[in-house]
């Protein structure tokens, strides 16, 4: 019989009990880690006022209704902001530290793509009432904690801060204006732009020099060492960061100057997911210390969110490592980071441990690792 | 190969030549790719081939590392999440638009008709331009041989790429104004920026040298 299709809305799947089975896998992994380190889980509204979210400055809603009574109402498109209304109003008089955790679809008009759906599934945590550098630390933590635990083994966690540049700009002086398109190609990801509006700008050779060199900066923490001294206190920050992670968690930190998120909130320390196995970051976080002071509870707070999908789909690509067709989109093979990342992994005392969990949900992850050893 | 892993999406096309006499200037041993137009994966050197529009696909999914394009492709389409490294300044040619010589109908359609009809190929590019410069325009998209549209009276103007102006002189059609200079671009994918971070800044530094 001809089935009658039914369409769903652009952006938008349906997900069977195959797939499902190993979302519920790799979910159960993350939820475990966050209810391990003390992260309570809470359920925010979908459907949020228009107006508090606007507070918020986050990813701008794109998907609007009128209530009964004419209010407009908006699909949340992080649990960032709800969280933080959530502390304002129900945890007014609580002693910080507080420790959320959430499981949630989050809304955002994209153009759809794979491991970007506009509507989409976050597991993420809010640290709030942690001041940097204790609570990054900690973030950074339960991030290597949940991702070690859902299964994946090549990731890396890029570091930076979202003030930085900005603060390298106003030491030279830079009028605001200006500032504000040099920063927008950072966002962009666009340093020929970069590199012409620096000459355009009447500063000094090594200033410009230094402009477009300090946030194509990428690597180990050599990078916090050769620093200039125009840059010497963000980089102090992320140094006091870095010294308080746990040689597990350091091993995984590539430092990037240039980090920035498109999230209007963020204020310090920032910091992306990536894996060998897909060619997006996976998910991300950083420090907004002055989100919650919108909603009334001023508390410097930090956060992460990982997109299920995409570390479904890394996980994947993990386990099908070194068998393309091609032979060359394996990032892994004979890469720079390969070496470190299997050393960071071998010398996490409960990986064994991890990988027992991850082979209970996900039982085909075991054969990935065979497949890559007969290599 | 051009640095340990890295897979290079290289432009099929007007900017083939140019970007093999780059990557060959970096040690790259293109002979293979020079002497063999049917093929499209070069492994042992880590080179991919394709059209010129197709890299920013294969860069922003991870396909491959890096790859080279010009600025028109990447104007077409700005929701490609890749970095754009360095303008390697070869390919120039200018995005303009054209109308057929004499009185500029164009104008005259704005100003009796409201709206002034643009064939093109860079649909996203043209409606970007006409929305930023205050114009109602209807854009036309052709596949094929742009400058007939004015020709015949479906549209009053085009937006194209043109290297010297000799196509469309020989279709008496002469340039307005000029969108923008396109050049050859380096572009790289958000996680091998990261994760080859070495080997892809080795690789600008040579190209900046070469």
């Amino acid at each position: 019989m001809r089935p009658q299709i039914h369409p769903i809305p652009s952006g938008t799947r349906d997900v069977l009990p195959d797939e499902m089975r190993e979302l519920r896998a790799i979910t159960e992994a993350v939820r475990g880690v966050f209810q391990r380190d003390g992260y309570g889980e809470v359920w925010t509204p979908a459907l949020e006022y228009e107006a508090i979210l606007g507070r918020g400055g986050g990813a701008p809603p794109a998907y609007r209704v009128f209530d009964d009574h004419g209010e407009v109402l908006a699909l949340r498109t992080d649990m960032t902001v709800p969280i933080a209304r959530l502390v304002a109003t129900r945890y007014a008089g609580a002693e910080p530290p507080l420790r959320f955790c959430y499981f949630a679809h989050a809304y955002r008009a994209v153009r759809p793509h794979r491991g970007q759906m506009r509507e989409f599934l976050q597991a993420g945590i809010e640290l709030v009432g942690a001041p940097a550098p204790q609570g990054t630390a900690e973030a950074l933590t339960v991030l290597c904690h949940a991702l070690d635990a859902a299964g994946l083994r090549h990731y890396r966690i890029g570091l930076g801060d979202a003030s930085l540049y900005r603060r390298l700009l106003r030491s030279f002086d830079v009028e605001d204006g200006a500032g504000e398109r040099l920063a927008a190609c950072l966002v962009a990801r666009d340093f020929v732009t970069l590199e012409n509006e620096l000459a355009q700008l009447e500063l000094a050779d090594a200033t410009a020099e230094l402009l477009l060199r300090v946030p194509q900066v990428r690597g180990g923490p050599e990078v916090l060492a050769a620093s200039d001294a125009a840059v010497a206190e963000a980089l102090a920050g992320l140094r006091n960061v870095y010294e308080r992670l746990a040689p597990a968690v350091a091993e995984r930190v590539i430092f990037d100057l240039g980090l920035v998120r498109d999230l209007g909130y963020y204020t310090g320390a920032v910091f992306e997911v990536y894996d060998p196995a897909l060619g997006a970051p996976l998910g991300g976080g950083g420090r907004y210390d002055d989100l919650l002071g919108r909603f009334g509870r001023p508390l410097p707070a930090v956060g992460f969110a990982l997109t299920i999908d995409r570390l479904h789909i890394a996980l994947t690509g993990e386990e099908h490592e070194g068998d393309a067709v091609t032979g060359l989109s394996s990032y892994g093979h004979g890469e720079e980071h390969e070496g470190d990342a299997v050393t960071g992994l071998s010398s996490y005392g409960h990986g064994e441990e991890h990988e027992g969990d991850a082979a209970t949900g996900l039982s085909s992850y075991g054969q990935g690792e065979e497949k890559r050893v007969d290599r | 190969m051009i640095g340990p892993g890295l897979t290079i999406a290289v432009p099929r096309g007007a900017l083939l030549n140019e970007t093999l006499d780059r990557l060959e200037a970096i040690g790259l041993d293109t002979a293979e790719v020079r002497s063999n137009d049917r093929k499209l994966l070069f492994a042992d050197i880590g080179v991919v081939t394709m059209r010129p529009s197709d890299v920013p696909t294969y860069v922003e999914a991870g396909a491959a590392d890096v790859g080279i394009t010009g600025k028109d492709v990447l104007t077409e389409q700005p929701e490609r999440d890749v970095y754009e490294l360095l303008d390697l300044g070869y390919g120039s040619c200018r995005m303009v638009l054209a109308t057929i010589d004499g009185p500029d109908p164009s104008v005259e359609a704005l100003r009796r008709l409201g709206v002034m009809r643009v064939a093109t190929k860079y649909h996203k590019t043209a409606a970007a331009f006409f929305e930023r410069t205050g114009r109602q325009a209807e854009i036309v998209e052709v596949k094929g041989s742009v400058e007939l549209a004015p020709l015949t009276g479906l549209v009053e103007a085009i937006v194209d790429l043109t290297a010297t102006g000799t196509t469309l002189r020989e279709n008496n059609l002469v340039i307005r104004e000029e969108l923008f200079v396109s050049t050859a671009r380096l572009i790289a994918n958000p996680v091998a920026h990261k994760l080859k971070a070495a080997a892809i800044d080795a690789m600008l530094e040579r190209l900046r040298a070469a």
